[in-house]
């Protein structure tokens, strides 16, 4: 492909603006300098860029009319379709309504970029009552549709990339962006949800430091404990796909690590779990959602067998919200 | 007279749109539109209780914390309980940061580039700021965002991760710090110290704090001005004048922050008519008569309810209108300052009122305040101790959350009954300084702020007063409807 640098837009709708604000946690030294070294030119951010209102806009309609080659578009915050279809939740100067903006601009981009859970698939905006009637990009919770409808492509061929997450990893919108950049992106990378396979092909449970504890089904009980999460305290880290246990957070930190939960933000629809999200359901004292690839029989006699052979250590801490018994020295050296 | 419509303005945290009525070369009347609504309040009727703290985070993804923080107070109240010790250091410490991290965010990628406009191309500073502050390619962003990304690993300690965390519990953390991490808080607050001093200050921060008028502030930076951020600001803001615009009402509430248990580090009150007095929560009423909502009567939070009418007529937001005792009031560092007394800021507000140099200030002050505060906070915590209560089922009760975000009040009025939300209202600090009319049709603490800059009736561009204004309240759009 041509050596030239990939022009990206990115327009924030109906979310909270936290998934600009996780990218800005980014471990590089300069993330500007980062996408510029990587072939990527910021044409316009809402939160980083100069350009304001008219200057703004101008970019924006220079996209939109084929003036400006849109290389990549990226939306951040779902689609606000509401009220009664026409967009009015969400408008932009001038009345015109973001999601008629958000369309026309798809309609161009060579690549169509949904940044976070309520870009790709409506997420916590499209909550209880869907207020606003928001909706993601390609998707609508895990039914295909959404604004642009399930046969929509991108210019350059490849429907929505949805990097899931509320919010999502910096280094997963990056990455993503720098595979597009440098033409690496095709539609096998993407898994069945189109979230980028580059993090997407992990469980939350991999590298779990909680690990220990969920072999013996040592639980916690309440929050802090430093027990498994799993099968009190609502956590689907076993289920949900996403590596927050391998690359980390913030240096060294995870949802499980933080002392709660994994509420499966990066799996659509995950908004409306259908329980309370800090208490796991069961039937007949199993949980109902068994970790991905276990069979269920497997799972039950497997937990029972770990449960009888609990080492104290790990009963203990499990239910304390500090090492009450540490790990026993040898005094031989280890074999 | 000509009408100019001036959106999307960005470098806010959300969405924006102002319209200026310019007459003779001045704003005559201004009106402030918050476009987009979402429904959170919506969202979280009928879900269970604590399924708020799932939802009320991603409100915003800059005050996230600081939503977290506020469901958790109003849950603890419906549950009877208080967190231990730990667990409210745990929980001071997470909204520290998020506080300081946002002030510095604030100034350096949303509030400075204004300044490396070609519009000020004639002024003295201009090479020098432009070089350093150009937003994207500025050398000010390759210095702050590793430093800015680097401190918010304490929430990696802290909260598990940033934004949106569920750490923040109404019993009080779900994360024990070990005394391993202890040391690693303290390595990340004392480098984060160490930019402070070097880059942002030039100086020691409590060089900074001891500050006590505008005379002493300005005799402080002019030696600084050429080799650290606050100090060019402040060079820049003497130069135009930034003293002098961007007055609202002088009328300021802080619900206080940072409590121990008993007092909080910044009190909470009002400061009117040059005086600090109580302020009385029972006499906050929403008005809506220029917002697409329903509702006839202004009512209180824990009475209100929020329901979108998009066709209203002479509506113009989706912004309520927060009044206390029916007078239009800010919030923010700057009243969080003036209410706490501290002298330069006191001194400044005395002599030109509230200003655009005004609110800077505070915010600068407060990240040289508040970090020594941090590391005391890291020491207090009482090995072995627990840092969180237990939850209890709330059947029927109400609640109270009152924080202050880095922006300023937020306040959150929970109702649950048989169990679940029944109703939950949001007032975050936007919604009271970018207000629009209420029934009286006095304008909300921006409008106000805005009245008299200079605007040209014929430009393209949004005159560059009328963005410092704006910016100056280091506005969070997305709270402000939610």
């Amino acid at each position: 492909m041509e050596n030239r640098p990939l022009n990206l837009l990115w327009l924030q709708s109906g979310g909270c603006g936290g998934c600009t604000l996780s990218l800005l946690n980014a471990d590089c030294r300069n993330l500007f300098d980062t996408l510029r070294g990587l072939g990527i030119n910021l044409l316009w951010h809402p939160s980083l860029s100069e350009q304001s209102a008219d200057e703004a806009m101008a970019i924006i309609e220079s996209c939109a009319s084929g003036a400006t080659r849109l290389d990549i578009l990226c939306l951040e915050g779902s689609v606000l379709k509401g009220p009664f279809g026409s967009g009015g939740f969400h408008r932009r100067t001038g009345s015109v309504s973001m999601m008629s903006m958000i369309e026309r601009l798809a309609r161009v981009a060579q690549h169509t970029v949904a940044v976070g859970s309520c870009a790709a698939f409506g997420g916590v905006t499209a909550a209880g009552i869907n207020p606003a009637d928001a909706c993601g990009m390609q998707y609508d919770g895990d039914a295909q549709g959404g604004l642009l409808g399930e046969e929509y492509r991108a210019a350059a061929g490849l429907p929505v990339i949805n990097i899931a997450g509320c919010p999502t990893h910096p280094n997963w919108v990056i990455e993503t962006l720098v595979a597009v950049a440098q033409g690496e992106m095709f539609e096998d990378n993407l898994d069945v949800f189109r979230r980028p396979r580059l993090f997407s092909d992990h469980l939350v449970h991999h590298g779990c430091k909680r690990n220990e504890f969920y072999e013996f089904k040592a639980s916690a009980c309440k929050p802090s404990d430093l027990g498994c999460l799993m099968e009190h305290m609502g956590c689907k880290g076993t289920q949900v796909h996403a590596d927050c246990n391998i690359r980390l957070w913030n240096g060294e930190g995870s949802c499980t690590r933080g002392g709660y939960a994994c509420i499966a933000c990066t799996e659509p629809g995950f908004e409306e779990p259908g329980h309370a999200f800090g208490v796991t359901p069961k039937i007949a004292g199993i949980p109902i959602g068994l970790p991905t690839d276990m069979p269920k029989a497997w799972f039950v006699a497997l937990a029972a067998l770990s449960k009888s052979a609990t080492p104290k250590r790990v009963k203990e801490n499990a239910v304390a919200d500090h090492q009450v018994v540490t790990p026993a020295n040898k005094r031989t050296r280890l074999k | 007279m000509t009408r100019r419509i001036i959106g999307p303005f960005n470098r806010v945290e959300g969405d924006l749109e102002v319209t200026l009525d310019i007459e003779s070369g001045r704003v005559r009347a201004a009106y402030v539109n918050s476009p987009m609504y979402r429904g959170f309040e919506q969202i979280l009727a009928g879900k269970h209780p604590l399924d708020a703290l799932v939802f009320v985070p991603r409100i915003c993804g800059i005050c996230s914390v600081a939503q977290s923080a506020a469901a958790a107070q109003a849950l603890a109240q419906c549950m009877g309980i208080q967190p231990p010790v730990n667990g409210r250091l745990a929980a001071n410490l997470t909204v520290a940061a998020e506080n300081l991290a946002d002030h510095l965010s604030h100034f350096y990628l949303f509030f400075m580039p204004d300044f490396a406009r070609d519009g000020y191309g004639d002024r003295p500073w201009f090479a020098d700021v432009q070089s350093r502050f150009k937003s994207v390619t500025g050398s000010a962003a390759g210095d702050v965002l590793p430093v800015r990304a680097k401190f918010m690993n304490v929430m990696g300690y802290l909260a598990g991760r940033w934004p949106h965390t569920l750490s923040l519990q109404p019993g009080g953390s779900t994360r024990a710090i070990e005394e391993a991490e202890k040391l690693r808080l303290k390595i990340l607050l004392s480098e984060f110290r160490g930019f402070l001093e070097q880059t942002l200050f030039g100086d020691r921060l409590e060089a900074v704090t001891s500050l006590d008028s505008e005379a002493a502030l300005y005799k402080w930076m002019k030696p600084r001005a050429k080799r650290a951020d606050f100090p060019r600001f402040l060079n820049i803001a003497r130069d135009l004048g930034l003293q002098h615009i961007g007055r609202a009402t002088d009328r300021f509430i802080s619900y206080g922050a940072y409590s121990d248990g008993e007092a909080a580090l910044f009190p909470a009150g009002l400061w009117a008519d040059d005086r600090l007095q109580a302020l009385d929560i029972g006499a906050i009423r929403e008005d809506v008569t220029s917002s697409w909502m329903t509702g006839d009567h202004s009512l209180h939070p824990s009475e209100g309810y929020t329901l979108p009418l998009p066709d209203k007529e002479d509506a113009y937001s989706w912004c309520k209108a927060p009044r206390l005792s029916g007078q239009v009031v800010e919030t923010g560092a700057l009243a969080r300052q003036m209410v706490a007394g501290h002298p330069l800021v006191r001194d400044l507000v005395g002599r030109h009122g509230a200003s655009v140099t005004a609110r800077v200030v505070a915010r600068m002050l407060e990240l040289a305040l508040v970090l020594p505060v941090m590391e005391t906070w890291l020491r207090q915590f009482l090995p072995g101790d627990s840092y969180c209560h237990p939850a209890t089922e709330i059947e029927d009760a109400r609640g109270v959350g009152l924080v202050e975000a880095a922006r300023g009040g937020l306040g959150h009025w929970l109702d649950v009954r048989n169990g679940k939300i029944y109703n939950y209202q949001i007032i975050a600090p936007t919604t009271w300084n970018f207000s629009p009319r209420d029934a009286a049709g006095e304008p909300g603490a921006l409008e106000q702020a805005l009245v008299g800059l200079e605007a040209d009736e014929g430009g393209n561009a949004a005159p560059l007063a009328v963005q410092h204004v704006v910016r100056s309240f280091d506005p969070c759009m997305v709270c402000t409807v939610h």
